[in-house]
């Protein structure tokens, strides 16, 4: 068994290897870091920023391929090498995903709990009014792009805020930079912050969940275990919560897991409008700032993120599903 | 007469629909006294599961029912849920048909069986849990206290049924309501649980309702029986009265249409022309009329009541009811017989003629892998482990046997015309391992097969003149030539030319498997490969396309080689019958032969597990019953594979038994070189 | 096991006793698209979008003729101008006509949706189905190849790649799109066509002799093309919604071209005070993919094969 374990792994490490050299070879030959720096005013000597980008890894005067070998040198140690402004790329990545885990963490739990209810909630009701406007819901959300909805609950805050008068929403960033105050002061400016790019999520998180747990819990209504639970003498809402909702929790857990993972990376829109600092802002900023370790470094956790999301997904369900366990 | 423990009376059920409503069921009167079995017979259509099923309330939401259903005197119609739920488990209880979907697969066996006791016994989790124990040992499930924490795909399809069972009999129930519970098993399995039932009824005292679509199974289980057709019971009497004189054309025709294990397959079977009328649009009068040779004006107008005829129980809804009990009319009598011509070469005998196909030590072994997510090889699945026959012009060879035995994947082996794994397959005097690629597509053309469900050999998507032109010009014929060999096909096997534009759906189910002989005859081939041709029809139906078979090999000069697991249909069609188990023939011979004196001790148990319909037979027959369930062909037993489950093994001494453990029993010849047995100790049985 | 008597083979009255058929009541033999149709024209939600999505088309072809205003007119006269009679949607900060360019933006993004929408399902109906029916070292090769596209993040590749089609045509832009569409879908395709190959009227017809790539054009892909027309709507919604979103970011279409995700992303900065720059815009987006995501949900019920067909 773990032999096989391993092999899937190496797989994946053979697969992230190669998604991220492509990524960076890609990026070092259509990006400019050198722009950043002609656009001083005045413009640095062209020596003097040939020198920097050199130190960086940046030239894009060296040959690609040399670039290249040098970047990988210092990945296989673990160093994803420098941004243009001279930073640690693995630095900048450690504060970043800090940042989306606390965005994430409590929009994907919450969002996702809700919209399981929902779903399952609308598939016993089929074609009654409730599910109608569950789906209904479910449907207009999802066709709003990330992006127009944020921008929706901004405006509508705004008009909130001036209405009553008083700061209750705030969209800009995690939190109000020099705020003085004690513990207290310092957690309700966070929640203040955290309101609206958690509710943008979490409306998304809702809509993908219910309509998915509502054709899981579909299928399984359509099986006659259910009704051999009714022939036992459960009611029909026991034999309903009892065999049909916990038998359609397997694929609700595993898309879950699946769901979080990927959105580290896909809440690119909400980060950047809200001005949270994370790793998903960091996909567009690396890409407008012609940062090319950090596009290198983004991609590479973007890679293993997805991998390790189906990865552990998958385990997960031949744990829940006594039908698929590997003894 | 005590009281019955169930009346229906006048029971409608119809289910709206955006074509109209569906009157699956339009009115039914029966009662089932304590302690009886009634058997509900009909086909698909007829309205009897959706009769049962109304009886424990757990139609869907949108189905309309009316009528009367009392329990002990009480209804049942209009309770709600709550009261609902209190009768169902306790008082009433059901077995259904598929275990597998049928049982929760999240929760261990005990978990299940443990609620159904819990919900109507306010008794501890260990009382609950001892008693499952105890329920799983009632119903024979070995290593009881063990698996009740196994899940259920852990059980085989006979073990599953047994847990059915033990959770209806969980609180001793007044009515056990069985729909179909052994139609999706072995033979030898159906045997076992139609035991385990007879123990529920011991055990419980309860009655049973019995709704089944096979009238041989209702002969030895049942009390009385009531067939059912287009959603009414046209016929309604003691097992005895209906099976020995039946009083309607249509219960003439079934017990006719029926393949009997115990008679030679010389006489051709009772066909009944045309399908069950659409449930949406009745005509007028007797549902039955237009299938009927006895039908005249007034059945076409009015539809008949279910009268007394002959004894007073005894009740049939016909208009010549009287008639045909006054002339003591039987199915013959009623049902025009075809007439099959005889193939000339049957007039050879058997070592003169060619052979078409021969297969000797064929091997086929599957690699077996496990996991959903790391998937590897654990072993070899050995479907097939060297098995010999040869197949002669004009006649029929049925490979028998239960799943798991390896007749499909011998089937599919002979059509790949490719080098086995091992051995050697021989077709038409070639061998295939010798053939180049040209030589086989042009091999193709001799060798077809005719699959068993006629939904899934028919692709939907093309109308059946297409289906059938493309393998005639795959090999290049003219379309002229086609479309004409199109026309004589259709009419061979009795279908409009003019339809052949239509689609698979738009035929009836019968139609489709006469379509499926066309595509297969289409390149005129001399070999003809069926997978198990009829399992999926209707017993009506079934009779019309057995008989066709049989019509195309006389006329057409054809071979066949037959895989089926129903014993009946086998003996009626096949010359030759060789039996398998677990990717090994126990015994070969000529069917008439093997049947009157089975010399295997499988075949005899597979044999004496075929219900017949005649009730005195098979309340007088004794019945072998096998234990447990098939090894795994992964990993089969040492020496004769069939010991573990052996009836003869386990009468044996200690020396004799060595034999069977150590040595593999060859085939060898009983009396004559035709009839061959695997067994070190075969001994021939008369068992139907 | 007996067949169910399909309601549909009873419409057939049948044979008579001695074996003739009887004259068939043709009318009530319904052909397969025309029960699609009309069970799709029974969800009403899927009609109200199929109606909405024709409004929609009609408007950005045609409704550009109705106004004295072109995308790339500048009215002087009306900076920053609210709608009135004169600018239907307002001006913009140069005086462009927001109907106007709103009009030609919905163009942009609804051309690059269908295109994008019909390589995707096509690319991966062909990869998936031959992946699947031939398996061995093709299966495995493609399908590592698509593992690896999914794990490539598209949204940053083409932003990279952005650069390169900048003044050059947008067609390339199209084809980045489809490139990361097509994948999903082939895998769902693969999976279907294992299950397919298997079927017993694909296996007799191998034994018959057909060869393998009439068995994949004949029999798998057209039992498959439920599947494929609904991923095809739902790939159109995916593709707008995909461009819009990197044209909000500067990564997509290029002025002085518009697409709606242009047009939002410069009216996004002041949305609360002028907001029809904004609201248009957003508007028909949303409304434009919440339309075909209601025929295609509507689609996929009228062909779901369970349902007798």
């Amino acid at each position: 068994m773990a032999k096989f374990l391993l092999r899937r792994l190496a797989n994946y490490v053979i697969l992230v290897a190669v998604a991220t050299s492509c990524a960076y070879i890609l990026a070092a030959i259509s990006l400019h870091p050198r722009a950043n720096f002609e656009g001083r005013n005045p413009p640095p000597p062209e020596a003097v920023v040939d020198q920097r980008l050199t130190q960086l890894n940046l030239n894009d005067k060296t040959p690609v391929l040399q670039r290249y070998k040098t970047w990988a040198k210092g990945v296989l140690h673990g160093d994803f090498g420098k941004t243009w402004e001279g930073d640690s790329v693995n630095a900048e990545m450690a504060r970043r995903i800090g940042v989306s885990l606390r965005l994430l963490l409590i929009a994907t739990i919450v969002g996702g709990t809700l919209g399981v209810l929902a779903g399952a909630w609308g598939a016993i009701r089929q074609y009654e009014f409730s599910d109608h406007a569950v789906t209904m819901l479910s449907f207009v959300i999802l066709s709003i792009p990330v992006f127009v909805l944020a921008v929706v609950l901004e405006i509508a805050a705004v008009g909130f805020n001036n209405a009553t008068g008083a700061k209750v929403f705030e969209y800009t960033g995690e939190f109000t930079p020099g705020l003085q105050g004690g513990f207290w002061t310092h957690a309700v400016d966070r929640v203040q912050h955290l309101i609206l790019p958690s509710l943008t999520l979490i409306l998304g998180e809702i809509a993908i969940f219910s309509r998915y747990q509502r054709s899981a819990m579909l299928d399984v209504l359509g099986q006659d275990f259910v009704r051999t639970a009714q022939a036992k003498g459960l009611r029909r809402r026991g034999a309903l919560l009892r065999h049909a909702l916990r038998t359609a929790l397997i694929p609700a857990v595993t898309y879950f897991i699946y769901n979080f993972g990927i959105l580290i990376v896909g809440a690119t829109f909400t980060e950047k409008i809200f001005g949270w600092h994370g790793m998903g802002e960091w996909f567009v900023d690396s890409v407008t700032r012609q940062d090319t370790n950090a596009v290198a470094a983004v991609t590479c956790f973007a890679a293993i993120m997805i991998l390790l999301a189906g990865l552990i997904s998958d385990v997960a369900y031949a744990l829940l599903d006594p039908r698929i366990r590997v003894s | 007469m005590a009281d019955p423990v169930l009346a229906v009376r006048g029971l409608t059920v119809t289910f709206p629909g955006s074509a109209g409503d569906v009157r699956a069921v339009r009115g039914i009167d029966y009662e089932l006294q304590p302690g009886e079995v009634l058997g509900i017979v009909g086909e698909s259509g007829s309205g009897k599961s959706a009769s049962a099923t109304a009886v424990t309330g757990l139609l869907p939401a949108s189905a309309v029912v009316d009528g009367s259903i009392k329990l002990d005197g009480e209804e049942l119609i209009g309770l709600d849920d709550a009261r609902m739920a209190k009768v169902r488990g306790k008082r009433i209880a059901m077995v259904f048909q598929d275990p597998l979907s049928a049982l929760t697969p999240v929760y261990t066996v005990g978990d299940q069986l443990s609620e159904a006791v819990r919900i109507h016994n306010d008794v501890s989790k260990q009382a609950a849990r001892d008693r499952s124990v105890e329920l799983l040992k009632l119903v024979g499930i070995p290593h009881a206290s063990e698996r009740a924490d196994a899940f259920p795909h852990e059980f085989s399809g006979g073990m599953r049924q047994r847990v059915m069972i033990a959770m209806a009999i969980a609180n001793d129930p007044d009515v056990i309501i069985a729909d179909e519970p052994t139609t999706a098993l072995d033979v030898t399995i159906q045997a076992q649980v139609l035991e385990v039932l007879r123990t529920a009824r011991e055990l419980t005292g309860a009655a049973i309702v019995m709704i089944t679509h096979d009238l041989s199974v209702i002969a030895g289980f049942a009390d009385r029986v009531a067939v059912m057709y287009a959603g009414r019971i046209v016929e309604t009497g003691t097992v005895d009265e209906v099976f020995y004189s039946p009083r309607m054309p249509y219960t003439m025709g079934l017990l006719g249409a029926i393949p009997r294990a115990d008679e030679s397959g010389d006489r051709p079977l009772v066909p009944i022309e045309g399908t069950p009328p659409s449930l949406l649009d009745l005509p007028a009068g007797c549902p039955f009329a237009a299938r009927c040779p006895l039908a005249f004006d007034t059945c076409r107008e009015v539809e008949p009541a279910l009268i007394a005829v002959g004894s007073p129980n005894h009740r049939s809804a016909c208009h010549l009811a009287e008639k045909i009990d006054a002339g003591g009319w039987g199915p013959t009598d009623v049902f025009p017989l075809p007439d099959l011509p005889e193939a000339a070469v049957a007039r050879v005998p058997r070592a003169e003629r060619e052979v078409v196909l021969e297969a000797k030590d064929l091997v086929r072994h599957h690699p077996l892998l496990k996991g959903a997510v790391f998937k590897r090889q654990v072993g070899a699945v050995r479907a097939v482990d060297g098995i010999s026959f040869d197949l002669r012009d004009g006649e029929t060879l049925g490979l028998v046997g239960e799943s798991g035995c390896g007749k499909t994947t011998t089937l599919l082996e002979v059509l790949e015309l490719a080098a086995p794994q091992a051995g050697r397959i021989v077709v038409l005097g070639r061998d295939v391992s010798e053939l180049g690629q040209s030589e086989r597509r042009a091999m193709r053309r001799d060798v077809n097969i005719v699959f068993q469900d006629p939904m899934a050999s028919l692709d939907p998507r093309m109308p059946v003149s297409d289906i059938l032109a493309e393998p005639m010009r795959t090999h290049g014929m003219s379309g002229a030539k086609i479309q004409a060999r199109i026309r004589e096909l259709l009419r061979l096997v009795g279908l409009n030319p003019e339809h052949a534009g239509r689609y698979p759906q738009q035929y009836s189910g019968g139609q489709r498997e006469r379509a499926g002989d066309p595509d297969a005859l289409a390149l005129e081939p001399e070999l003809l490969v069926l997978d198990e041709p009829v399992s999926a029809l209707d017993v009506s139906i079934q009779a019309g396309v057995i008989n066709l078979l049989e019509e195309l090999r006389a006329r057409l000069g054809l071979s066949y080689l037959f895989v089926a697991h129903d014993l009946a249909v086998v003996r009626h069609i096949a010359d030759r019958i060789a039996v398998m188990y677990l990717g090994k023939i126990v015994e070969i011979g000529e069917v008439t032969r093997v049947y009157e004196s089975a010399s295997h001790p499988y075949t005899q148990a597979l044999l004496s597990a075929i219900p017949l319909p005649d009730p005195h037979k098979e309340r007088a027959r004794r019945r072998i019953l096998l234990e447990g369930d098939l090894p795994s062909p992964a990993d089969p037993p040492s020496g004769c594979r069939f010991r573990t489950r052996c009836p003869k093994f386990a009468g044996l001494d200690e020396d004799r038994r060595r034999r069977c453990l150590e040595e593999e029993p060859p085939l060898h010849g009983m009396d004559d070189d035709d009839h061959a047995a695997a067994c070190h100790y075969a001994e021939a049985l008369k068992v139907v | 096991m007996s067949v169910p008597s399909d309601q549909l083979a009873t419409l057939l009255p049948g044979q008579k006793p001695d074996g003739q058929e009887v004259a068939l009541d043709e009318t009530r033999i319904a052909s397969r698209w025309s029960l699609v149709l009309r069970r799709f024209r029974r969800r009403r939600l899927a009609m109200a979008g199929l109606l909405v999505l024709v409004f929609l088309f009609l408007l950005a072809f045609v409704g550009p003729y109705l106004s004295q205003w072109s995308y790339t007119d500048h009215d002087f006269d009306a900076f920053l101008q609210g709608p009135s009679l004169d600018h239907w949607f307002g001006t913009t900060q140069t005086g462009g006509d927001v109907y106007a360019l709103t009009l030609r933006g919905m163009q942009k993004s609804l051309v690059i949706g269908i295109l994008v929408a019909l390589i995707s399902t096509g690319v991966a109906a062909l990869v998936g189905s031959f992946a699947g029916y031939m398996g061995g070292w093709i299966d495995r090769s493609l399908m590592w190849f698509v593992d690896l596209m999914l794990v490539l993040p598209s949204f940053l590749i083409i932003a990279i790649l952005s650069p390169t089609f900048r003044g050059k045509t947008w067609l390339v832009f199209v084809v980045l799109l489809a490139a990361f569409l097509w994948l999903v879908t082939a895998r769902i395709v693969r999976g279907m066509t294992i299950s397919l190959r298997e079927r017993e009227y694909v296996l007799a017809a191998r034994y018959m002799g057909v060869p393998a790539h009439r068995i994949i054009f004949r029999h798998i892909l057209p039992n498959i093309s439920s599947l494929l027309i609904v991923d095809a709507t739902i790939n159109v919604s995916a593709a707008v919604i995909s461009e819009t979103g990197l044209s909000y970011f500067g990564f997509g279409v290029q002025p002085p071209d518009v697409s709606l995700g242009t047009l939002i992303a410069d009216g996004t900065q002041s949305a609360t005070t002028y907001p029809w720059l904004f609201g248009f815009a957003a508007g028909i987006l949303v409304a434009l993919v919440l339309a075909v995501n209601l025929v295609g949900d509507g689609l996929r019920d009228a062909l779901d094969p369970t349902s007798g067909f």
